[in-house]
């Protein structure tokens, strides 16, 4: 394949990283300075990151954009980079990003200001190369390198009391999953390259080698472990609420936002194609737990006293929604996912900042100290408000259209689960806005409330375009549906086509076994199991 | 007439080259004003760099030397490269350490060099009796180097715990070698290697074999033979633990891979089967013991029992693949122990005052850069990307796969899984923890200072470019198969 031209995937890679490296060699004591090159950085990056959506061609299902140069040779490593209509969204969700988080830390965080900008641009080079990556290593290793800068976000600038705990138990969950994905990796590398493809860690090229069926199943299960874990999927979610709730806000807002993608985004480019046999047959049991996930998650969410409890146990049911309409593997279903993944960073993302904001100023998250704060705060409340509705699912925001989408593309298969979904939809709405009504309306209760400052103009920069993105996609989502739609609906045929090369090639395994002949794939998986 | 035996001196130069600085440094001790110890340390370092110079053209040498009692061939280059590079490095980090425990002695770096010239015989040795020499020599100076500390208990402990066993584990190993002689009427490597294949060796020779791998495993510090490590490593002067961890672990895994792989390959199913065994012990029981100990020299003493393991794990896959793995990651591991024993060594101040974890709380803050460079080894050693140790397991388990051992695989990583928390406490307390006094100022020397840079760089340079190194471990492993 032709390497771009000009290598922007690796730009807006590598750009934080560089803006990391400068950051190292600039006194700790100029703050304003540290946080400066910080931004310009993060903007840089989002300036660079639209020039690859202009670069886009939305009309093909190709890999665009792709960049290769070999690695380890021996091992058939190679640096591939590459983006499709189901990648390019979340790489533009991370830089957009980027440059408000930096902004919403500005005042927040005040002490080692230069340890904490070095790793939120470490953490965003990590998690854009999860993105843009297609090649497995490359991929490992961008998924494990942004475990550090996560774990020193939560263990450093967390909250004090329980932040430790938080941090490991972050980093335990993820690394007994990653490992053992990275077993599977292998395994099916060697599998692979037994069976004739040649040695290679392209995904590209691994995608058209049909994996039988019964080592699909363990190898889709090692790699359902690490993406499930981090989703979080009921029932490995525990990580979740402890990770969002002792993180720094900007912390909680990368976690919910990008971190929390990598899961859904593993599904999707990694565990489905590679694996379509064990993912489909499985299908059922995990639109189960998304079922779960998500009236789950809205019921634990309804009783937290902790605002930022709140949304994070809502992530766990809106990421539910995330993982029924992949796999419900339909067309409506899995662009609704795509976008819903979209949504909730925005929306969740927002509702953290806003949590956020008031904890800079009453240092408190709990739902019970708050009351009547919307005539102390009034356009504070506009901005809550919006992103309620929009985390409900209100039409004419973007939560609605996901969900939408979703529950459609999920009614075709399951009608079922589509029913129990959309309870998630109600329940969303109890326990949203019964927390929005504790928190903003009524009288002011608490006289410590009374002398809170309304938004500020930074706070208003950081808000403000996120509410220009939840509107568009709520009210003109084709912008975004439209350059997805190829790579959606490539992927679904994709998808079925390996599953049935897959079994075609097992049967005439069958019938060939009498025979004698055996063919080069099967021999090479006798040796696997030992 | 008397055959006189060809004598080749290029090959075993630069251990004749070590011992000759060896006893530079003991004659320049009479000379030199008494406690100095910068002369020493830079004829020493002189002595490994020009030994590293006659070790470059072993690279392509292939051949038996000394009547076949020594063989020089790449493998032999790697693995004198990898001892020269712990030796230099140890010198380095000792030379502040000694200035503040009052151990001015000459004699350190003597017996530093005498090990390492037993560590080249060990792996040049192409005769069981080479070996067993060269395992003693180096044995013998290790054992005085632990217990070097003038008046400290532990340390003297530790030395005389290493030294029973130690002489226990060269007795099994010893009478292994005596067993193979008395059914193979030789000690010679490859004189064994056609024995076993003739197909009808005797069950002497079996028994021979298993006492072989009893008395290596002691050596690296395989489960069940590991009981030793713990105390000796905590009680040795940190950077001899440091040495000992890398250096005679590197030598022993060497003389081993070789014996075991040139010499016994008849009986390599039977064999692996046993080290699936050790390693799978090896793997869980290092890495559960790491997890509860509090002084950090402890930790890393279990920490390279199971590091051990994952190296096993590598010999048990049997392959070229695997045993370049076990080369590359002794390679990363080098590099990133001795880094971490010189922060430990750096840190712990005079006397040793400061090895537990709990020390190590807001280094962070009191010296930042040292933290970081203390957090890339930790990395290393949990095998996080992009350094040196995730590639070492990367290449480790992926032959192990290769080959179809999964499970052992699968224990693998869930076990460094588990020492992610223990190396992460580390950095935990660097990082996330204030101190409950203000610690002294560390005091860095140019030794500390050069060696700690080349750790670092290493660790993370051929994490992210490997290529170079793995096909030089690849191409070392060459002569075995």
């Amino acid at each position: 394949m032709e390497n771009a031209s000009f290598p922007v995937l690796s730009y807006t890679t590598f750009l934080p990283l560089v803006g990391a490296a400068i950051l190292l060699f600039i006194n700790r004591e100029s703050r304003e300075t540290l946080r400066w090159i910080a931004l310009v950085f993060m903007l840089a990056d989002f300036a660079v990151s639209l020039a690859a959506y202009f670069m886009f061609d939305s009309s093909t299902a190709t890999m665009q954009l792709v960049e290769s140069h070999p690695w380890v040779r021996d091992w058939g490593i190679s640096y591939k980079l590459g983006i499709d209509g189901i990648s390019l969204f979340l790489v533009l969700l991370t830089t957009f990003l980027g440059p408000i988080c930096v902004l919403a830390a500005w005042n927040d965080i005040q002490h080692r200001v230069k340890e904490f900008l070095i790793s939120l641009l470490v953490l965003q080079t990590g998690m854009i190369g999860v993105f843009v990556a297609l090649d497995l290593f490359l991929f490992y290793v961008f998924w494990e390198i942004m475990l550090i800068p996560m774990y020193l976000l939560i263990g450093v600038w967390g909250n004090p009391a329980r932040r430790l705990y938080a941090a490991i138990k972050f980093v335990l969950y993820t690394v007994v999953g990653s490992l053992l994905m990275l077993v599977a990796i292998l395994a099916l590398y060697f599998m692979a390259g037994a069976g004739g493809e040649g040695y290679t860690f392209d995904l590209l090229k691994l995608y058209e080698f049909p994996v039988p069926t019964h080592a699909q199943y363990w190898m889709f299960l090692a790699f359902f472990l690490a993406f499930a874990i981090k989703v979080p999927m009921f029932p490995f979610h525990t990580w979740l609420p402890d990770a969002h709730t002792e993180a720094p806000t900007v912390g909680s807002v990368m976690l919910a936002a990008v971190l929390l993608k990598m899961g859904t985004y593993g599904f999707i480019r990694y565990a489905i194609p590679l694996f379509p046999n064990a993912a489909l047959d499985a299908a059922w049991w995990i639109c189960l737990l998304a079922v779960i996930g998500i009236i789950y998650g809205a019921w634990v969410a309804m009783v937290q006293a902790d605002v930022k409890r709140l949304v994070a146990f809502s992530s766990v049911s809106h990421l539910g929604f995330v993982m029924l309409g992949m796999f419900a593997f339909t067309a409506q279903g899995v662009e609704g996912s795509i976008i819903q993944m979209v949504n909730h960073g925005l929306s969740t993302g927002a509702l953290f900042l806003i949590v956020g904001m008031i904890y800079e100023r009453r240092h408190t998250r709990l739902i019970a100290e708050y009351g009547g704060i919307s005539k102390v705060m009034p356009m504070y409340a506009v901005f809550f408000m919006i992103f309620t509705l929009s985390s409900v699912g209100l039409p004419g925001l973007n939560g609605f259209v996901g969900e939408f989408l979703i529950l459609v593309g999920t009614f075709k298969v399951y009608p079922w689960y589509a029913v129990f979904g959309a309870t998630g939809v109600i329940f969303a709405a109890v326990y949203m806005l019964w927390m929005f009504q504790r928190v903003m309306f009524g009288e002011v209760t608490n006289p410590k409330n009374l002398s809170l400052k309304d938004l500020s103009g930074r706070e208003f920069v950081i808000l403000a375009p996120i509410v220009v993105f939840c509107v568009w996609i709520g009210v003109y989502p084709n912008t975004f549906l439209k350059p997805m739609e190829p790579s959606v609906k490539n992927f679904i045929q994709v998808v079925e086509k390996k599953r049935a090369a897959v079994l075609d090639l097992e049967k005439a395994k069958q019938k060939s076994a009498g025979n004698g002949t055996t063919i080069a794939v099967t021999s090479s998986l006798e040796t696997i199991g030992r | 007439m008397i055959p006189v035996p060809e004598i080749n001196l290029g090959g075993i130069l630069p251990a004749v080259i070590l011992g000759i600085a060896g006893v530079v440094v003991l004659i320049a001790g009479l000379f030199i004003r008494k406690g100095a110890i910068t002369v020493p340390a830079i004829i020493s370092v002189v002595g490994v760099l020009i030994a590293g110079m006659a070790n470059g053209p072993l690279r392509t040498a292939n051949q038996e030397s000394f009547s076949g009692l020594v063989v020089v061939d790449t493998y032999t280059w790697f693995f004198n490269l990898l001892i020269l590079l712990a030796t230099g490095l140890t010198v380095l980090i000792s030379v502040r350490y000694m200035a503040d425990d009052e151990l001015r002695l000459p004699e350190y770096f003597v017996l530093l060099l005498f090990a390492a010239v037993g560590m080249m015989f060990m792996v040049s040795g192409n005769h069981l009796l080479t070996i067993f020499v060269g395992l003693e020599t180096l044995s013998m100076s290790v054992y005085i180097l632990t217990g070097v500390l003038p008046g400290n208990q532990k340390s003297s402990e530790g030395a005389l715990k290493y030294l029973v066993l130690g002489g226990f584990s060269s007795a099994i190993f010893l009478y292994g070698a005596a067993l193979l002689y008395g059914s193979a009427g030789s000690l010679g490597l490859p004189a064994i290697m056609k024995y076993m294949q003739s197909g009808n060796a005797s069950s002497l020779a079996f028994v021979g074999t298993g006492l072989l791998l009893i008395g290596f495993g002691f050596k690296v510090g395989a489960v069940p033979f590991h009981m030793w490590t713990p105390d000796v490593y905590e009680g040795a002067p940190t950077p001899i633990t440091g040495f000992m961890s890398v250096g005679v672990k590197a030598a022993a895994f060497a003389a081993f891979v070789r014996v075991f792989f040139d010499a016994l390959p008849a009986f390599q199913a039977d064999w692996t089967q046993i080290l699936w065994m050790v390693a799978f012990l090896t793997m869980i029981l290092g890495n559960l013991a790491a997890l509860v100990q509090d002084n950090i020299k402890r930790m890393l003493a279990y920490s390279s029992i199971a590091h051990a393991g994952y190296i096993l794990v590598g010999m048990v896959a049997g392959n070229e693949q695997g045993t370049a793995g076990v080369l590359y990651y002794l390679l990363a591991y080098t590099f990133t122990n001795i880094g971490a024993f010189g922060v430990v060594a750096l840190v712990g101040r005079k006397g040793e005052a400061n090895v537990l974890i709990d020390d190590y709380r807001g280094l962070a803050n009191q010296n930042p850069l040292l933290a970081v460079v203390m957090s890339v080894f930790m990395f290393s050693l949990a095998g996080m990307p992009p350094t040196a140790g995730f590639v070492g397991k990367f290449a480790i388990f992926g032959a192990a796969v290769s080959q179809g051992y999964i499970w052992l695989v699968v224990v693998g990583v869930l076990t460094s899984a588990a020492s992610v928390f223990y190396y992460f406490r580390v950095i935990m307390k660097m990082y996330m923890e204030v101190p409950d006094r203000t610690p002294a100022r560390l005091e860095f020397d140019p030794g500390m200072l050069v060696a700690l840079g080349i750790a670092v760089v290493a660790v993370l340079y051929i994490g992210i470019f490997p290529t170079t190194y793995l096909d030089l471990a690849l191409k070392s492993v060459k002569p075995l198969f």
